[in-house]
């Protein structure tokens, strides 16, 4: 804040002593030097603890400082500051942690034997093995999911979008969406489980987890295909209207084209989402150590639950396969959420 | 693109495309059209109705041969006979480890949100959002890995400190044993749920109107004022949202609870030490060996997690209604 001419103040900003702005830097030094004399004198140690208490120290030290100097409404705006970004790298460091720690863990098993063997014929404590049918079957399974969520989340999106509006109906199927978003993944599981599996006796087969990743990929494709028809200006469809175009037509020839980009985005998320899943695909697709190309018969193995089965075991061997197909995973989110956001920095109609 | 040639020359030439007014045909393929997108939209509705009478109809059998009472019973023996079990122990832990995690992860994540949309210059808080957005669509199996052979070492001597220096306090308890507890996995959880909520927290954060925000500085208030004065009482409902999302997501998780908690069926109020279970971990981790009825058991549990879920969605919906009515007759 700039002080200018003003020469009244009457908030006592500029009135009341100001830190410079080395203040800052001068507290945090000075609170590593008394933190240091305590570690050495106390059986306080680690790297760890000391970052912990530092932070921890500096928020109240220049909080007190700024108090006596400053006045009590620029110190709490400077606790409210240095507690938001200590917020920030509070969470930042265990997640920073999981990728660096997967990254360095998984790199040691991600070879091609990895990518191109299967656990046929491999005991839990032989170091080679793969995960060659995992990724097959992930593959298949989310294609078939995507196959199924896609077109139907769009037509419920163009439903409540072109034809909806604010009708009783379409608020009700709003708010089932909005539930069927919170619902936990396992339950898409057991309900598949028992409709495709115990009720109609099908078995365990790859198809099944489709079906079980589709209920969780719907709600999803809904509510992102949906903001992104909203964004269609309303001037291209009245402009085919004027022009005797009919309705359906209208939306299959301009609204979906103009949306698809956003469109395509929000399938990739939801793909990202989907394709990480294990708890669904635990019930309904049941897992196996040889390569099944066949997702409509027998239990086929995915790679979330192939992370899941191996990290479960004792052997060292068996939590590197883990490792490797965890690198896996996030691999393929990471290409897909990346190209998704790429292609909405293209594309004319932004979200946001 | 081809989206733009499309829009431009779609409707310019009516007269051969099908689907133009005026003909009877065309009104057939409206009225088609129409009816497939609305029957579209009752799907959903089937659906998760569907789910609700499959897992019943499931589960009944199994809760016909159980001779304990299902809500009150902790043991966990379905496919003995005669079969024992009830949903007590993993209620119970089901839910303290969700509001663990979220008393855990809801501050922080606000912090991370302000932050973003707040403090970091805007350069800086494009790519950080990302990564946030990112780290929220990383799988929870993976979580549950990292959890398992990174988290569970790191917790013991923080768990030991914790129970040395607040041991007075009842639930920090302990008799030494610590690793694969409540308290490891809620805060497995926590870091689980927290990009979820901070995502949804700083989409909310950006909508506040600039002008809010920029009458509160002009009137002299310091940036922490601002925030609320303008940010927080705009976004309340939105946080309310967030939370309720990441709540769900903390009741729901499976697979890295599974991974990180010792199972077992009893309620102690002791966090830090090994043991407890939660709905879904147990599904996952007796589901491979369940006979019959072990099956039934797990799905009426399943049940019950779904019902909860819907008890939370829906009152958190209407806090958010009468939040909207309220501020909607204030302005």
């Amino acid at each position: 804040m700039t002080q200018g001419t003003i020469d009244v103040d009457p908030l006592h900003l500029a009135t009341r002593g100001r830190l410079p702005r080395y203040a800052t830097l001068l507290i945090a030094v000075g609170c590593a030097l008394v933190l240091w004399v305590v570690f050495a004198l106390t059986p306080a140690q680690g790297r760890a603890d000391f970052l912990v208490a530092l932070v921890l120290l500096f928020v109240v030290a220049q909080f007190l400082v700024s108090y006596f100097v400053e006045g009590g409404r620029k110190a709490r705006d400077r606790l409210a500051a240095s507690a938001a970004v200590a917020g920030l790298f509070a969470a930042l460091l265990p997640l920073a942690a999981i990728l660096g720690f997967t990254i360095v863990k998984g790199l040691k098993r991600l070879d091609i034997e990895f990518l191109t063997h299967s656990m046929r014929n491999v005991a839990d404590s032989d170091p080679g093995g793969g995960a060659y049918h995992a990724i097959i079957g992930t593959l298949e399974q989310v294609a078939i999911a995507t196959l199924f969520s896609v077109p139907l989340g769009l037509m419920v999106s163009i439903y409540l979008v072109e034809y909806g509006r604010d009708r009783r109906f379409a608020r009700l199927v709003s708010t089932f969406v909005d539930v069927m978003t919170g619902l936990p993944s396992i339950i898409a599981g057991l309900f598949i489980l028992s409709l495709w599996v115990l009720v109609l006796n099908q078995g365990f087969s790859g198809f099944a987890g489709a079906l079980a990743l589709s209920v969780i990929m719907l709600p999803v494709v809904v509510r992102t295909t949906e903001e992104m028809l909203r964004l269609v200006p309303a001037a291209l469809r009245e402009a085919s209207f004027a022009l005797g175009v009919r309705k359906w037509r209208t939306v299959v020839s301009i609204v979906i084209p103009t949306a698809l980009p956003g469109i395509t985005t929000g399938v990739m998320l939801a793909v990202a989402r989907v394709i990480g899943e294990t708890a669904p695909v635990l019930l309904t697709v049941f897992g196996a150590a040889s390569i099944n190309f066949n997702p409509f018969s027998g239990p086929q193995e995915s790679l979330p639950l192939f992370v899941f089965d191996q990290a479960s075991l004792p052997n060292n061997t068996a939590v590197d396969r883990a490792w490797a197909g965890a690198l896996t995973l996030i691999i393929l989110v990471l290409v897909l959420t990346t190209a998704a956001r790429l292609l909405t920095s293209r594309s004319a109609l932004r979200g946001r | 693109m081809a989206s733009d040639v499309k829009t431009k020359e779609g409707p310019v030439s009516p007269g051969t495309v099908s689907g133009t007014s005026g003909s009877d045909h065309g009104r057939l393929l409206d009225r088609i059209f129409r009816r497939f997108t609305v029957a579209s939209a009752l799907l959903v509705l089937v659906i998760l109705v569907a789910i609700a009478l499959f897992l019943l109809q499931q589960a009944l059998p199994a809760l016909r041969q159980n001779t304990a009472n299902f809500f009150t019973e902790t043991r966990w023996a379905p496919d003995d006979t005669p079969s024992v079990f009830g949903i007590a122990a993993l209620l119970y832990g089901t839910l303290v480890t969700a509001v663990l995690a979220m008393t855990m992860a809801m501050p922080v994540a606000v912090g991370v949100a302000l932050c973003l949309t707040q403090y970091t210059p805007r350069r800086l808080a494009r790519p950080l959002g990302y990564v946030v957005d990112l780290l929220a669509a990383v799988p929870s199996v993976v979580y549950g890995l990292w959890g398992l052979i990174y988290l569970v070492p790191k917790m013991v001597p923080l768990s030991a400190w914790i129970s040395t220096y607040f041991g007075w306090i009842p639930i920090f308890t302990s008799d030494g044993i610590f690793g694969k507890s409540i308290f490891t996995a809620s805060v497995v959880l926590a870091i689980m749920v927290l990009p979820v909520i901070a995502a949804v927290s700083r989409e909310v954060f950006l909508q506040v109107p600039r002008e809010n925000q920029e009458a509160a500085l002009a009137l002299g208030s310091t940036r922490w004022e601002m925030i609320r004065l303008s940010v927080l009482p705009f976004g309340r409902s939105g946080l309310i949202s967030a939370a309720v999302l990441g709540f769900g997501r903390a009741l729901g998780e499976t697979i890295a609870v599974a991974l990180v908690l010792s199972a077992n069926y009893t309620i102690s109020a002791h966090l830090l030490t090994p043991g407890g279970n939660t709905i879904a971990a147990n599904i996952a981790n007796t589901f491979g060996e369940a006979g019959t009825i072990g099956r039934g058991a797990l799905i009426a549990s399943g049940l019950v997690l779904f019902v909860i879920t819907l008890i939370v969605n829906f009152s958190a919906r209407a806090i958010v209604a009468r939040r909207r009515d309220f501020t909607a007759a204030t302005t």
